[in-house]
């Protein structure tokens, strides 16, 4: 009868180590990151203006046949702020070719902003009306996909992309997509 | 006393009633439609959408800039006669499951849908147990009480 007693009695103890550890593992989970159903699939169709030459029209065919980062911004977006010198940091620093989205901003603003805080783009979609950024699923920029060599969305971050951010998530995907690629 | 009073009902009945005027403007400046069958489809839609920048609030309730894109692409939608599981389905292939209200089950959210039943079940089971073996040791369990 002892050790049944004691096994009952000790019940509320597991269960509050249970929960410590469902809580704990969830306090560290970001609940504004969405998951995201792009991941595995082509990038979405379009055809729009560059940012620096308003001539241009760019579509898919445009992209880089080798893995790169696609990294939505806007003037409005305040955290673009933070992130921009990471970028051009990183640009120089590192031969992945970045291109932007500039979603929903004006043409002035967004040329105003890469002639101050430097341009890390190879160059931007100008994407006025943010068609691309819903087909994209964006909610929140900066957001930055990682798209291989096919064309095919591999990642995507939400949020900022500090030295952190850059060594622990993106340096590495990058860098397997890249001698995945190199070995085919 | 009785003036100061006065003017303080005065005050809160004019920000009482410019309050509903705002939101008699926020009214009138939604889409028009071809028929009030649209138009209550297209208001079920949105409140069957959750706003993914602010996420305890549906599109329908939500300011943010993207609900307001988001409600217009339901309202193109709808004015193009496509059905509301094309709708729904056109946001969830871009925002996730979390956009809808309703998700669907998957082995992902299994235990969210599925826990409230086990719960249920073990519960009978205990119950059952307990009452199943109260009934055979009554006796002995008053003897052990008295003893």
């Amino acid at each position: 009868m002892k050790p049944k007693k004691l096994l009952i009695a000790s019940i509320p103890l597991i269960i509050f180590a249970l929960l410590v550890l469902v809580f704990n593992s969830s306090l560290k989970k970001d609940p504004r990151e969405l998951e995201t159903k792009l991941i595995g699939q082509a990038v979405p169709d379009f055809k729009l203006a560059s940012v620096t030459d308003l001539e241009r029209v760019l579509t898919n065919e445009d992209l880089p046949k080798e893995v790169f980062l696609l990294n939505i911004w806007a003037t409005w977006c305040v955290s673009c702020y933070a992130e921009h010198p990471y970028l051009i940091k990183f640009a120089k620093e590192y031969p992945i070719k970045w291109i932007g989205v500039n979603y929903k901003d004006e043409s002035k603003n967004a040329l105003a902003y890469l002639a101050k805080g430097g341009n890390p783009y190879l160059y931007s979609i100008a994407d006025v009306q943010g068609t691309l950024g819903i087909d994209l699923g964006v909610y929140g920029a900066p957001e930055t996909f990682i798209v291989d060599a096919n064309g095919i969305i591999r990642e995507r971050h939400v949020g900022v992309i500090d030295d952190r951010v850059w060594h622990n998530k993106i340096l590495p995907i990058v860098e397997k997509l890249q001698s995945e690629q190199g070995a085919n | 006393m009785i003036k100061q009073f006065y003017v303080l009902s005065c005050f809160c009945l004019l920000a009482l009633v410019s309050v509903s005027l705002q939101a008699e403007k926020v009214q009138a400046d939604e889409f028009k439609f071809e028929s009030p069958a649209q138009e209550q489809m297209y208001r079920q839609i949105i409140s069957q959408l959750r706003c993914p920048k602010c996420q305890n609030q549906s599109i329908a309730d939500s300011d943010a800039e993207l609900s307001e894109d988001l409600r217009f692409i339901v309202y193109q939608k709808i004015r193009r006669g496509e059905s509301k599981q094309q709708i729904f389905s056109y946001f969830q292939q871009r925002y996730g499951d979390f956009i809808l209200y309703d998700p669907p089950v998957s082995p992902k959210n299994y235990i969210l849908w599925f826990m409230p039943i086990v719960v249920f079940i073990i519960i009978i089971i205990a119950l059952v147990m307990k009452v199943g073996k109260r009934r055979v040791s009554d006796e002995t369990e008053i003897s052990e009480e008295q003893s």
